[in-house]
Order: C-alpha cells, then sequence, then structure tokens
C-alpha cells in the first residue's frame, strides 16, 4: 500500500495510458457495432455470418493478437495501436451479437405502436428501438470494460504501457509490494469505470425504475410461497 | 508476410516438435495448466452455483463476486503468487482461476434459477427431495448454460495461460515472450499461431458439447457414430426448436431408425 501513496505521479500517468488503451476501443467498438448490429438483425444469413466471424475474433487469445496484428495491418510490432485495434476487434465480437439480440427483445407491440404513430424504419429504429436496447447494451459493455482494463494489464508483458508494467517491474525487482500497488488500483479502475458505466444506463433508461420496482418484487413473492 | 513463412515453416519442421521445449511439450505444458484450473474452478463454481441458484439465496453474492473477480488484474495475481509461493503449479492455477470462476459460477447459477419454475414445482409435486429435483431436474435443464459457462471459462483460461511464460513457467507462452525478448519475432508469431488454434479446438469441442446437451433433444443418445457440424453454438442454438420437436416425437415413438424420413 505503501507504494502506491508513494507513487501518485506514475499512478496517475499510468492510469492515463491505461484508460485511453481500455476505453478508446470501447468507444471505436460502439460506434462500429450498433450500426452494424441494427443492420443485419433482420437478415438471417447476414446475422449468422456475424456471428460466426465474432466468435471465431473471440476465440484468438489476445496476446496472441497483439502479436499477430502488425502483419494484417501496417503497423509496428509492439505499437500502441495493435492493442486498440485488437480490443476493438473483441468488443465489436462481443457487442455484434448483444445488439441484434437486444432488438430482439423489444416488444413486436411496441413496434407496432411506433409504427402506428407515425415513425418511418429509421426514426423507429433510432427513438425507439435503440433506446429500448440499452439495458443489455450496458450489460455487455460493463463486461467489455472489466475485460479491456485486464487485458491491457496483460499487454504489459510484452512491453505495452499502462499499469501493467507496475507488474512486470515489481517482478524484476522482487518487490511484491509494487504488484499489490498495481492489483489495487487496477481494481479500483475497473470498478470505477463499471459503476460509471451502469450509472449512465441507469441516466438513459429512467422508464426501467418504475417498471423494475414490481418486477423485483413478484420472484421474491414466488420464492418465499414456494419455501 | 516474412515473419509469417518463417514461423509457418518453423511449426512444420519436425524436428521443433520433440525434446524437452519442443512444441509437443509446450503444448502439453500449457494444456496441463489450462486443465488444473479448469477443473479446481469448476469444483468451487458450479457446486455454489447450484446452491445459490436453487436456493435463491445469496445472488448478491454471485454478481458482486462476479463482478470484483473479473476486476482483479491475472498477471499481477500470477506474479505476486511467484513471489510469494515460488515456481510451480500453485501460481499460474490460482491466477487463472480467477478468470475461470466467474463465467462458470454466473452460468451455473443462471441456468439454475432459470429452470421454469413449473418444472421444479411438477417434481416437487411429484415427491422428489429437494436434492433430486436440484440433480435430476434442474441440473439437466441447466445443462446448456452451465456448459456455456465452463466453454467461456476454457477459452479465457487457455488464452491467458499464456502469461505463465513470463513468470519463468513453461507453455505456449515460452514462444511468445522468448520471442520478443530477443526480437526474434516469428517465435513470437508460432506462440500466437498455436496459442490460437488451440482456443480455437477447445472451443469448437465445448461449443458441440453444449449443442449435444440441451435437454429433449436425445442429442446425446443419438451421437454415436454421426458426424457433426462444429459452428458457433448460437447458430446451433437458433435452428434448435425445429429439431427439438422432430426427435422428441421419434424418441417417444421408440422409432430408432431414421432411414424412412431421412
Amino acid at each position: 500500500m505503501r507504494y502506491l501513496f508513494t507513487h501518485l505521479d506514475d499512478l496517475w500517468a499510468l492510469t492515463l495510458i491505461h484508460l485511453r488503451l481500455s476505453l478508446v476501443p470501447i468507444v471505436l467498438g460502439l460506434i462500429i457495432a450498433v450500426p452494424l448490429g441494427a443492420l443485419v438483425q433482420r437478415t438471417t444469413v447476414l446475422r449468422r455470418l456475424t456471428t460466426i466471424t465474432a466468435s471465431i475474433i473471440f476465440t484468438i487469445p489476445s496476446l496472441a493478437l497483439f502479436v499477430v496484428l502488425p502483419l494484417i495491418i501496417p503497423t509496428r510490432i509492439l505499437d500502441e495501436a495493435n492493442v486498440i485495434v485488437a480490443l476493438t476487434l473483441y468488443t465489436v465480437a462481443l457487442l455484434v451479437r448483444a445488439v441484434p439480440e437486444a432488438l430482439d427483445a423489444v416488444s413486436p407491440a411496441v413496434l407496432d405502436a411506433a409504427t402506428a404513430v407515425g415513425h418511418k424504419p429509421l426514426s423507429r429504429m433510432l427513438k425507439v428501438e435503440l433506446p429500448l436496447a440499452v439495458p443489455v447494451l450496458i450489460a455487455s459493455l460493463r463486461v467489455v470494460a472489466v475485460t479491456n482494463i485486464s487485458m491491457v494489464s496483460v499487454g504489459s508483458v510484452i512491453g505495452i504501457g499502462g499499469l501493467g508494467t507496475w507488474f512486470t517491474e515489481g517482478y524484476q525487482a522482487n518487490k511484491s509490494d509494487q504488484i499489490i500497488a498495481g492489483i489495487i488500483a487496477i481494481f479500483v479502475l475497473a470498478v470505477v469505470i463499471d459503476t460509471l458505466i451502469m450509472l449512465t444506463g441507469k441516466a438513459l433508461t429512467p422508464w426501467t425504475r418504475a417498471t423494475n420496482a414490481p418486477r423485483a418484487a413478484s420472484p421474491k413473492a414466488a420464492a418465499g410461497a414456494a419455501a | 508476410m516474412n515473419f509469417l513463412q518463417q514461423a509457418l515453416s518453423f511449426i512444420f519442421t519436425a524436428a521443433n516438435w520433440g525434446g524437452p521445449a519442443g512444441l509437443t511439450a509446450r503444448i502439453l505444458e500449457h494444456l496441463q495448466y489450462t486443465v488444473v484450473a479448469v477443473v479446481f474452478s469448476a469444483i468451487i463454481a458450479i457446486p455454489l452455483g447450484m446452491i445459490i441458484g436453487h436456493t435463491g439465496r445469496g445472488t448478491f453474492l454471485v454478481v458482486t463476486g462476479v463482478n470484483a473477480l473479473r476486476a482483479l488484474p491475472t498477471l499481477g495475481v500470477l506474479l505476486l503468487g511467484v513471489l510469494l509461493w515460488g515456481l510451480g503449479l500453485v501460481p499460474p492455477t490460482v491466477a487463472l482461476m480467477l478468470l475461470g470462476i466467474p463465467p462458470l459460477l454466473a452460468g451455473t447459477y443462471s441456468g439454475i434459477a432459470n429452470v421454469d419454475r413449473t418444472v421444479v414445482d411438477a417434481a416437487r409435486s411429484m415427491g422428489m427431495t429437494e436434492s433430486r429435483v436440484l440433480l435430476r431436474v434442474e441440473v439437466p435443464n441447466a445443462m446448456p448454460l452451465i456448459l456455456g459457462g465452463l466453454r467461456t471459462a476454457t477459452l479465457q483460461i487457455v488464452a491467458t495461460a499464456t502469461v505463465a511464460a513470463y513468470a519463468s513457467l513453461g507453455g505456449l507462452g515460452r514462444y511468445l515472450i522468448d520471442g520478443i525478448k530477443v526480437r526474434e519475432f516469428y517465435l513470437a508469431l508460432v506462440g500466437a499461431l498455436m496459442v490460437t488454434a488451440l482456443a480455437l479446438i477447445l472451443d469448437a469441442a465445448l461449443a458441440f458439447a453444449v449443442w449435444a446437451s440441451v435437454p429433449g433433444t436425445g442429442r446425446l443418445q443419438k451421437l454415436r457414430g454421426m458426424p457433426q457440424p462444429l459452428l458457433g453454438d448460437e447458430v446451433v442454438l437458433e435452428s434448435g426448436p425445429l429439431r427439438q420437436s422432430t426427435s422428441v416425437a421419434r424418441y417417444e415413438r421408440g422409432d430408432p431408425s431414421h432411414t424412412v424420413e431421412g
């Protein structure tokens, strides 16, 4: 713990790098995956194709992807850009499956009602379907964010910056204090980002607070009756 | 593309597969770390998820616990473990279990908790004891989600077992990390390609297990001697209900022959 408080400057600088490497991919991933997911939702063939591609991409280990990417795209090996591209790929792979599923969950009655009050397909998508899909999207985003933060720290074994450098430095210098400081810093960072995304989701979906209350009560009542 | 050629020629040279530091030995080490970590994660997470899913108590524990474990950085725990306990199987196992437990726990819990209540109540009203309800009704119904959790856990563990090499341990990560250390990037590529191949094979095998475990389809019984597609389970699950109805009907008629319809 003492290491953490005696190295606040380092902590701040490394946290900024860590955040840049883990959050830029999330933003890029959202920009790519949401329109893509919405486009392929109703075309069965395209949707299967994206699902299969996404699950294959998701299977590639991150450390391997960091190393292989320079062969495919014109970046240097051990470049920060590789991490950003790799994590963007994972983000897209996860979200492109979640977006159509989230849109499927919107009830047909709501869609009909939206059409009936005069929404054109595009405005229906933007104003009705996507807002209703936000809770599922937020759930996936939280997983992606926490996973990305952890993956960036793994990148330090191949010389990528961020809070993970405290692990490699601490290990080489045999300083467990530094490693513990790194674990705490990354843990706190992940929890803070996770909470921020959750709160954003809550703020974006004010209607869930009204409908959640009775829904949360009913399973408990059922469980009580069963017991 | 030069690196790729060098890497491929390394992989396709028989001499590189033998010996204590050959590809075969590294793959076996990698699989050893993976299997040990997956088994220990399952021993902890599956019973816990079963109990919490069945009783409905401690749901909060699952949600917070899963998120907290996900947020713990594997590399940090691994390196700390090596400094504290020295080399050996303990540090990588503990570090990789942090990755394996969350998906297994979440999968088991949500699988058990989401079994149709009417099915559970029916089992109970037939006089099954609580443990029978859990083991005979809830677990088989939850099997696809439990195995789905196992699949995610295995995938993450096999991918991350690569970092064990950083702590002077073996596994396919040796190629990756040594290759970067001595700036022979084709060696790093060898490691990357081998880990990717291993992950894809394990994932396909487990996707198949998930597909076969969908209850009420009789897939497990029908498997013998039949070639099966190794697609993503999502695709198979999407086309599930159709097959489900036909195979159930066939099973109930007690008609083992598929030749007439086939």
